[in-house]
């Protein structure tokens, strides 16, 4: 079962910097990705805009393990900018997780 | 276990907050390869390492003894270990085991490249012990308030010097300095130029015209970030070299792993094996432009392909009319 949470949706819209509305989910990102199907940013992109708590906590771990490369931000057919989503996606988990800033 | 990230971060915004960089490095390691240059005590103009080939070694010695560490027991004590590296600089310690003979081939990459700015006819100084490392991995893993406070630091010791333009030599730097920096510091107004690009606008003639050829591997921050491809390949032709292009050559260069290899250093090296791959199938003579690639690709390459770096390559001329520098 998929738990939504409005409070998390919520706090992740003030996630400085992170905009993926534009995706469509045509799947070029992880098409293109070095890491392989490790990432996946337009799944993660999406748990975040509804607010899928655990699964966007349990992909912290990619979170931090993408190389920022913009392969996939370069080839994006939409123009998101995959690479800072991420980036701004580590500054809030690091603070709201590792209590590190 | 893989390795506890949060620990290691905290080991890095440690660092940075009290000894002044990820890596703290000794002023002989950081400023040792100036020695004998006679390069000028700062000025207008100044050539910005950022420490960056100067940590090469022991970035390498510390991530071979991080792959050791995954997935073993003893990640349960990187927390012990962060403590203690408030006291004690264990990440300095850890660098010691760098080999000598790869700290002599980074300090010869900053000298080839003071070399041929030198015949571009290009004037800077250097800062010596005053230049400082710039904060890429504090930014890169998204330690903003750390790498905020570390780059006002940079910026206003910069200004305090009388610095105007910098000339940096590595991808990182370049970024910071020219993206991140005018974000987090206020009117940060300090120019900020690559040596590629300088020299690929002098247009200098090759001290020694070169034969062969060399397979180009492009910096994903280069490629994709400052939009430095052309220059590269420019100056290599210009200097005689033929340029073969891998698989993924310029925007779409594929990354050589060394992002990961702090945090994640398996995923690493899997990624550094399918680019070597991907190199040696169009040549044995391959040249980086980046420490990180430089360091990582060669850990891959085994005895497959010889890697150097572009300034190297660049300055193999110079060097043969001129052993001495």
């Amino acid at each position: 079962m998929i738990k939504v949470s409005s409070e998390f949706a919520a706090r992740m819209k003030q996630v400085k910097g992170f905009n993926a509305g534009s995706c469509y989910h045509c799947g070029t990102c992880s098409a293109l990705c070095p890491l392989g199907y490790k990432i996946m940013p337009r799944k993660l992109f999406r748990e975040v805009m509804l607010g899928l708590e655990d699964e966007v906590r349990a992909s912290i771990p990619q979170i931090f393990s993408c190389l920022l490369c913009r392969m996939c931000e370069a080839n994006c057919p939409q123009g998101v900018h995959i690479a800072d989503n991420m980036r701004s996606l580590r500054v809030f988990f690091n603070r709201q997780e590792f209590d590190l800033k | 276990m893989p390795l506890p990230i949060q620990h290691i971060m905290g080991i890095f915004v440690d660092n940075v907050k009290k000894r002044g960089s990820v890596l703290p490095l000794s002023k002989r390691t950081a400023t040792g390869w100036a020695k004998g240059l006679d390069l000028p005590r700062g000025g207008d103009t100044v050539l910005y390492t950022g420490h960056m080939y100067q940590m090469i070694p022991a970035i390498d010695a510390m991530a071979s003894q991080m792959a050791l560490l995954e997935n073993s027991f003893l990640t349960k004590f990187f927390g012990i270990g962060r403590v203690m590296n408030k006291f004690i600089s264990l990440s300095f310690f850890m660098g010691l085991t760098a080999s000598a003979k790869k700290m002599e081939r980074s300090n010869q990459v900053l000298r080839d490249i003071v070399g041929l700015l030198r015949d571009a006819g290009v004037k800077f100084g250097y800062l010596y012990e005053d230049e400082f490392y710039a904060g890429a991995l504090l930014y890169d893993d998204g330690l903003d308030e750390s790498f905020g406070n570390h780059a006002r630091r940079v910026a206003a010791h910069l200004k305090k010097l009388g610095v105007k333009r910098l000339i940096t030599v590595d991808p990182h730097t370049t970024k910071m300095l020219r993206q991140a920096y005018p974000h987090f510091v206020k009117d940060f107004d300090i120019e900020v130029v690559n040596y590629l690009e300088v020299l690929a606008e002098k247009h200098p003639e090759a001290a020694k015209q070169m034969n062969g050829e060399v397979v180009v591997h492009d910096s994903c921050v280069y490629a994709r970030y400052e939009d430095i491809c052309e220059q590269p390949r420019e100056l290599l032709r210009a200097a005689g070299i033929t340029v073969r292009e891998p698989e993924l050559a310029g925007k779409s260069t594929h990354c050589c792993g060394g992002p990961l290899e702090s945090l994640f250093p398996a995923e690493a090296h899997r990624i550094s094996g399918n680019r070597v791959d991907q190199l040696a199938a169009q040549g044995k003579n391959v040249v980086t432009m980046c420490p990180f690639c430089w360091v990582n690709l060669s850990k891959a390459a085994g005895d497959r392909i010889v890697i150097n770096d572009i300034a190297s390559a660049l300055a193999a001329g110079r060097r043969q009319l001129s052993p001495s520098h």
